[in-house]
């Protein structure tokens, strides 16, 4: 599903290169559970960037469903994100003037897809996510679980092939966490492939796999419990 | 992207900011109020200026002396060249087709009845004129059809000149002195009013060898023709070049038919309508730059919007076409407030000062908001291109 050969990664910070990720190789197969871990400023965020099209490594090759896309252009890009990437975020990123409802469709709506279609789309999804009674409220009447399962199911109904979240649980109470961390162990278990960046030990280690970055390498990949 | 679907998402941004949208359409509002409001004026102006000319008629050709390869009506400068004569006018009147002939001198003069005296300007004329020129006599006869030669010296009144040297009398058959002519009163004209700031009730009218003779003049300033209705202007106008050609030996005349004045009258008056309306886009310049300020705060302040949008799939041209969107739909909101603000002034002008030609043709309305609209794009391309050009990531993180 994804294979990372050799990518690095530069910044350069106050004149001084950065070497956020160096000659990493990683291969991630459909339908696995993967977690990474690392201390801040490890490289790990830059990871799952660019496993998510937002970034580009400066060398290696990405294969993303055996498909390179280490040089898309802008349009390509955009239509891999929609397509084949589901992207969660640690600050929920929703769009404030919308509804809940709205923002989980708004991907559909960006795809183009007929308001008809979206509204049959994300019924489901409100319903499975418990949020039937809140999806014509704004974010700011959400509760910070609620704002989380909104982002999660406008993560998923373009129907991804992969699902990158970026210390999901990291602006959340330990209860509201654990139920996101079950919502998305969920949708893994129907078959999606879950990445998810933290530095909860807790919660990284509920992976099936576990990868730790420590200064632009991996350090460690440890599967089974 | 369904283009509804672009308009609701971008409608809840202008809505999300009421008081934003309303002051940054205002500045816009106003521009397109002023243009349309100077524009109806310009236009209406136009009009009334039309229909002042027109009310002589359309079929009116004039011939005057010299010859002027620019457009524009000669004064009648006397050149070396022949003067036209009564017996130019007395020819011309025979041409087929047409209808009338009417010689034309003109100046100002003193005329006096008893003791009263007044300046007037009198016109030399034929006995046609008031036919050629749709003018009605209220008492009496116009001028008989005498011989040109040795017309008698008999006076047409205007309406004011009648009641400022005679009063309450009846002026018809009264004596008077035109300069240091004798003449009698035939006929007193009906009231016609100002026509282009001439007041044409304050005029006489005396057979045009007698107006020659009053102003010491050996040619006529003008010889205005009048066709019959059907008639082809252009049939006309080379039947009379013949004609003159044929007496005078050399094109030393002009002449100038109603539809070419009233042709060139029309696009200087167009020019003016627009240098107005021009002016009133200078408010508009004003309303843009509100426009690029509050799209250059609004991709300043929505950089983490950008950056999601784009990670869930919007291409660059997606969000440009965003925020041109909201700038062409802010400026276009704006311009319809401005056009209906703009609308209600000319009304209410039309209302309270009747006399103020005010006209808004249905093409000024649609430009004026097609205009608001390309002012809300332009204002909007660069703030848009920036936020177009954004790094998602950069975006991203700025939240």
């Amino acid at each position: 599903m994804i294979e990372l050969r050799e990518v690095s990664r530069l910044f350069t910070v106050g004149g001084q290169e950065v070497r956020a990720m160096d000659r990493v190789s990683l291969d991630i197969a459909s339908g696995e559970y993967l977690s990474i871990m690392g201390p801040s400023g490890s490289g790990k965020s830059t990871l799952l960037n660019i496993l998510g099209l937002l970034d580009t490594p400066d060398s290696g090759t990405y294969l993303l469903q055996k498909w390179d896309v280490t040089h898309l252009n802008d349009r390509q890009l955009a239509a891999t994100r929609s397509r084949t990437i589901g992207f969660i975020f640690q600050f929920f990123h929703l769009i404030p003037r919308l509804t809940a409802q709205q923002n989980i469709e708004l991907p559909l709506m960006l795809a183009g897809v007929s308001q008809r279609e979206r509204r049959e789309r994300s019924r489901p999804l409100i319903e499975a996510f418990g949020l039937a009674e809140r999806c014509h409220h704004r974010p700011d009447e959400l509760s910070g679980g609620q704002r989380q399962r909104v982002a999660i199911a406008r993560a998923v109904i373009n129907r991804p092939a992969i699902l990158l979240a970026d210390e999901p649980t990291g602006n959340l109470d330990r209860h509201a966490g654990g139920e996101i961390i079950d919502l998305l162990e969920g949708l893994h278990r129907d078959g999606l492939t879950l990445v998810v960046v933290t530095h909860d030990p807790e919660i990284g280690e509920r992976a099936a796999r576990r990868i730790r970055v420590v200064d632009g390498r991996i350090a460690s990949d440890s599967k089974g419990p | 992207m369904d283009i509804r679907d672009q308009i609701g998402f971008v409608t809840t941004s202008i809505r999300a900011k009421r008081l934003h949208s309303a002051l940054t359409g205002l500045g816009i509002a106003v521009g397109i109020a002023a243009v349309i409001l100077l524009t109806s004026m310009g236009e209406g102006l136009q009009r009334f200026v039309l229909s002042e000319f027109t009310q002589f008629g359309t079929n009116l050709i004039a011939i005057t002396p010299g010859k002027v390869t620019t457009m524009g009506a000669s004064l009648g400068v006397i050149g070396s060249e022949r003067l036209l004569t009564l017996e130019d006018a007395e020819a011309l009147r025979h041409l087929p087709g047409v209808e009338a002939a009417v010689p034309m001198v003109q100046g100002n003069v003193e005329v006096k009845a008893g003791t009263r005296t007044r300046r007037i300007t009198a016109y030399g004329v034929g006995p046609e004129m008031d036919r050629a020129f749709r003018m009605y006599v209220g008492s009496g006869h116009f001028l008989p059809p005498d011989d040109h030669r040795t017309a008698r010296p008999f006076a047409v009144l205007g309406h004011k000149v009648a009641r400022e040297l005679f009063l309450d009398r009846n002026p018809l058959g009264e004596r008077f002195q035109i300069g240091n002519q004798p003449a009698r009163v035939i006929g007193v004209m009906e009231p016609k009013g100002q026509i282009l700031g001439f007041d044409m009730d304050d005029t006489v009218y005396i057979p045009a060898i007698r107006a020659l003779d009053l102003f010491n003049r050996d040619g006529l300033m003008e010889i205005d023709i009048l066709y019959r209705e059907g008639q082809e202007a252009g049939e006309v106008v080379a039947a009379i070049k013949r004609l003159l050609l044929a007496r005078h030996g050399q094109e030393d005349f002009t002449v100038t038919t109603q539809q070419q004045m009233l042709e060139v009258l029309g696009s200087v008056l167009g020019m003016l309508t627009v240098a107005v309306g021009a002016l009133g886009g200078i408010s508009l310049l004003v309303g843009s730059v509100g426009i690029f300020t509050v799209m250059t705060i609004a991709v300043r302040e929505r950089t983490g919007e950008i950056g999601l949008l784009r990670a869930i799939g919007a291409t660059r041209a997606q969000v440009l076409g965003f925020f041109l969107l909201e700038g062409t739909l802010l400026a276009g909101l704006g311009g319809a407030a401005g056009l209906a603000a703009g609308l209600v002034c000319a009304a209410t002008a039309k209302f309270f000062v009747p006399l103020l030609p005010v006209h808004t043709p249905w093409s000024f309305v649609v430009l004026a908001e097609l205009l608001a609209m390309a002012i809300g794009i332009l204002a909007s391309i660069l703030p848009a291109r920036q936020a177009a050009l954004l790094d998602p990531l950069e975006a991203l993180r700025s939240e």
